[in-house]
């Protein structure tokens, strides 16, 4: 089920929080209510950590990262990267890149396989990213826009993409990271898919004016869902389906 | 090779964020019923309103205090509709027109398509219809029509003389130049006219009119209606007072002796020829002609002896050239008149020998047995300053002032013309002595009627067999007089705004 929340009245969550299977980084905030989401419903899979990024709490956009590593921007201060090298699981690199694309989260898209990164990037931030979060890379835009950590948003189960990108360039960008894609909007209709919402392959978290039926877009194609319904309809069904057959 | 032509983009479906619905994406990623729901942008426009009609005048008030003429479904009307919705300045208006309603449900219905932009490179268009209900409400103007308040400035003419031969020259003048279209009213009281004014300048303006078309002086006097001491305005009441000089054609006038010598040495005694912007005198003895302008009448006023109303009828019996004699430094001679010396006889003592002498400047026209006009000084009571410093013995004993051509009825038979009328007074028939001898001087004088307007008679056919009876008589060609236009298929009776004179005989 995903869960609706608010970063101190803000619906761009995406901003402040990023979420990988592995861990999750949890902007400063002056109340621990947004906090205190993440830790409910996380706290017993993966660590849940305060962190901030050159004395900022946008630690969504300046950060890339998934289950095997994590990518901070040049201007992380050592005692920043010390205290997530602390926190952070033993089995996750964490490596500082000299990009002058400085917000990672917002030209890089990744999960624990693939990464779509801003088409400018360095080709040694390309190789770090390949190296580090060993991922295939692919230089590539959603919907005429360069932003992709901005305008997607991506797990191992699935992916959402920006509102107006072509059904022909879905299905690419579908056969590049193996996973499906669906268009779609968060937060009451706004593009901005990775400020409002934030998942990984079991939880998903996103903005407070997402309505019902942006919850059950993310829900469907992220395949998050209370119900457990996973192993009869997903891997057991194919199968009973053969037998019966 | 072929080249693959980048065909349009397919643009993805997506879900509307609020209902669900398939749609294509678009700024605000609902649907269009969505988005209408969520955002009225005519929400901050009042649907209602209201417009206040004078129903005597079938105006309607254009705030704060302009009273229109609109007709229904009219630009006008709309301009007016317009400015009254309130938070039109907030969308851009795409289109406005009538919904048609029936004439008589005091509602008129304006309907409206507005665009505004809802959101970032979202622009949504809306139609809708604002409801106006007429109100009725009396116009300043009519109120006061209602109230019998309804003058503010009132100009009084007047003249000090016993006929209104003046006034009738002077309706004329005022339906030529048309300076009566603002009064409310006019009135005829005794030895003059009112004319009634809604506003100060207008009242002004028909007074600087009288200024310049015939010789008068006028004052000017207000009443205090209201005051109000906080704002420092305060409501008058203005009444001019016109007063026309007292002389007219045909009256004889003493000079003063100073104001004689200054006209170039022109007799004391004189004969009023016309009184059109100026007096214009002619002194019967040597024809010699002098213009009194209303300055110069003003500053030294002469009294009439004998209006035209007084004078008695003279049988010429012998007439002859007189020589003149003319000295240098005399003002202008007439060359139309001739100078004679004539004997005259009263025609009620027609058949004795009771002759009179007498100079005329009717030499010209006058042969025996003509009838004549004039005034016998030496039997009159005559009370004037000017004449009693006169040397009695340089006075005249008759002055001749107009030649009779025919009895009056004879010559309003003849008269084949006619003159308009603003319905002042309902006397002006061939009946009334002032007004026929009105006509007359008209007819004998080109110079006096080249200031107004002459209509042919249509009624009145010329008749072969009194034509060459008429030849004698001074009449008006046809090619001064005006074609009368009646535009008679207007049912509303207001024909009379639209007469217009049509220039005949070309």
């Amino acid at each position: 089920m995903a869960v609706r929340c608010q970063f101190e009245g803000s619906n761009d969550i995406g901003v402040f929080s990023k979420l990988t299977n592995a861990y999750c980084l949890v902007g400063i905030g002056a109340t621990a209510n947004f906090y205190s989401v993440f830790e409910e419903q996380l706290s017993e899979t993966i660590p849940v950590i305060y962190s901030s990024i050159a004395g900022c709490r946008i630690i969504g956009s300046m950060v890339a990262g998934n289950r095997h590593g994590l990518l901070v921007p040049s201007t992380t201060t050592d005692a920043e990267l010390q205290h997530l090298r602390d926190h952070l699981p033993d089995k996750v690199k964490l490596q500082r890149v000299e990009e002058r694309l400085s917000a990672l989260g917002n030209v890089v898209v990744c999960n624990d396989y693939v990464a779509l990164v801003h088409p400018d990037i360095d080709r040694e931030t390309e190789e770090t990213i390949h190296d580090i979060l060993q991922v295939e890379v692919f230089r590539h835009t959603v919907g005429n826009n360069v932003l992709v950590g901005s305008y997607a948003v991506l797990s191992n189960q699935g992916g959402l993409v920006h509102p107006a990108t072509p059904t022909q360039e879905q299905d690419e960008l579908s056969m590049l990271l193996q996973v499906p894609l669906v268009a779609g909007t968060v937060n009451r209709g706004s593009n901005a898919l990775s400020a409002g919402l934030i998942v990984n392959d079991w939880a998903a978290f996103c903005g407070f004016d997402t309505t019902a039926t942006e919850l059950n877009v993310v829900e469907s194609i992220f395949k998050i869902s209370d119900t457990p319904q996973t192993a009869i309809t997903t891997t057991m069904r194919k199968a009973l389906i053969d037998s019966l057959a | 090779m072929e080249y693959i032509t980048p065909g349009q983009p397919n643009i993805g479906v997506i879900l509307c964020c609020d209902c669900g619905a398939q749609i294509q994406p678009n700024p605000t990623n609902r649907c269009i019923a969505c988005i209408r729901a969520r955002n009225d942008i005519s929400e901050d426009i009042n649907k209602q309103s209201t417009l206040h009609f004078c129903r005597a005048c079938e105006r309607y008030l254009d705030p704060p205090n302009t009273w229109i003429l609109a007709p229904l479904e009219s630009k006008d009307l709309l301009k007016l509709c317009l400015r009254k919705v309130r938070g039109l300045n907030k969308v851009r208006l795409i289109d406005a027109g009538f919904a048609w309603t029936e004439p008589h449900s005091k509602r008129i219905k304006l309907k409206l398509a507005v665009q505004k932009e809802i959101q970032e490179g979202a622009v949504l268009q809306q139609d809708f219809i604002v409801e106006f209900v007429v109100i009725g409400q009396m116009c300043d103007d009519c109120h006061r029509i209602e109230a019998k308040d309804y003058w503010r400035a009132l100009v009084q003419v007047r003249q000090k003389t016993d006929h209104k031969r003046t006034f009738y020259y002077l309706e004329q003048l005022i339906m030529k130049h048309r300076a009566h279209v603002k009064t409310l009213g006019i009135k005829s009281v005794h030895e003059g006219l009112d004319f009634f004014f809604a506003t100060e300048p207008s009242a002004k303006h028909l007074v600087d009119f009288f200024s310049s078309v015939v010789p008068c002086r006028w004052s000017q006097s207000k009443k205090l209606i209201s005051h109000d001491i906080h704002s420092n305005t305060y409501n008058y009441k203005y009444t001019y007072s016109v007063e026309l000089v007292p002389v007219c054609k045909d009256s004889i006038v003493c000079l003063p002796k100073k104001l004689a010598h200054q006209l170039g040495g022109i007799g004391q005694v004189c004969v009023i020829q016309r009184v059109t912007h100026n007096i214009c005198l002619i002194d019967p003895c040597t024809a010699q002609l002098a213009e009194v302008s209303s300055s110069v009448y003003w500053r030294s006023p002469f009294a009439s002896l004998c209006t035209s109303r007084r004078l008695k009828e003279f049988v010429v019996m012998e007439t002859e050239d007189a020589d003149v004699n003319y000295f240098t430094g005399q003002g202008q001679i007439s060359h139309k008149h001739q100078v004679a010396e004539v004997w005259v006889q009263r025609a009620s003592e027609l058949g004795t020998d009771n002759m009179i002498f007498c100079r005329t400047h009717l030499g010209n026209l006058l042969n025996p047995g003509d009838t004549v006009l004039g005034f016998e000084l030496s039997q009159s009571n005559v009370s004037d300053t000017n004449i009693d410093a006169m040397n009695q013995d340089r006075l005249p004993d008759v002055v001749l002032v107009r030649k009779i051509y025919a009895d009056k009825a004879t010559r309003n038979r003849k008269r084949r013309w006619k003159l308009r009328h603003l319905g002042i007074d309902e006397d002006a028939s061939s009946q009334n002595r002032d007004y026929t001898d009105f006509l007359e001087d008209l007819e004998e004088d080109t110079q006096f009627r080249t200031n107004i307007n002459i209509y042919r008679d249509a009624s009145k056919q010329p008749q072969d067999g009194t034509e060459s009876e008429a030849g004698d008589l001074p009449q008006i060609g046809l090619e001064e007089m005006l074609e009368d236009l009646h535009i008679d298929s207007n049912p509303t009776g207001e024909g009379e705004e639209m007469e217009e004179g049509e220039e005949m005989g070309e």
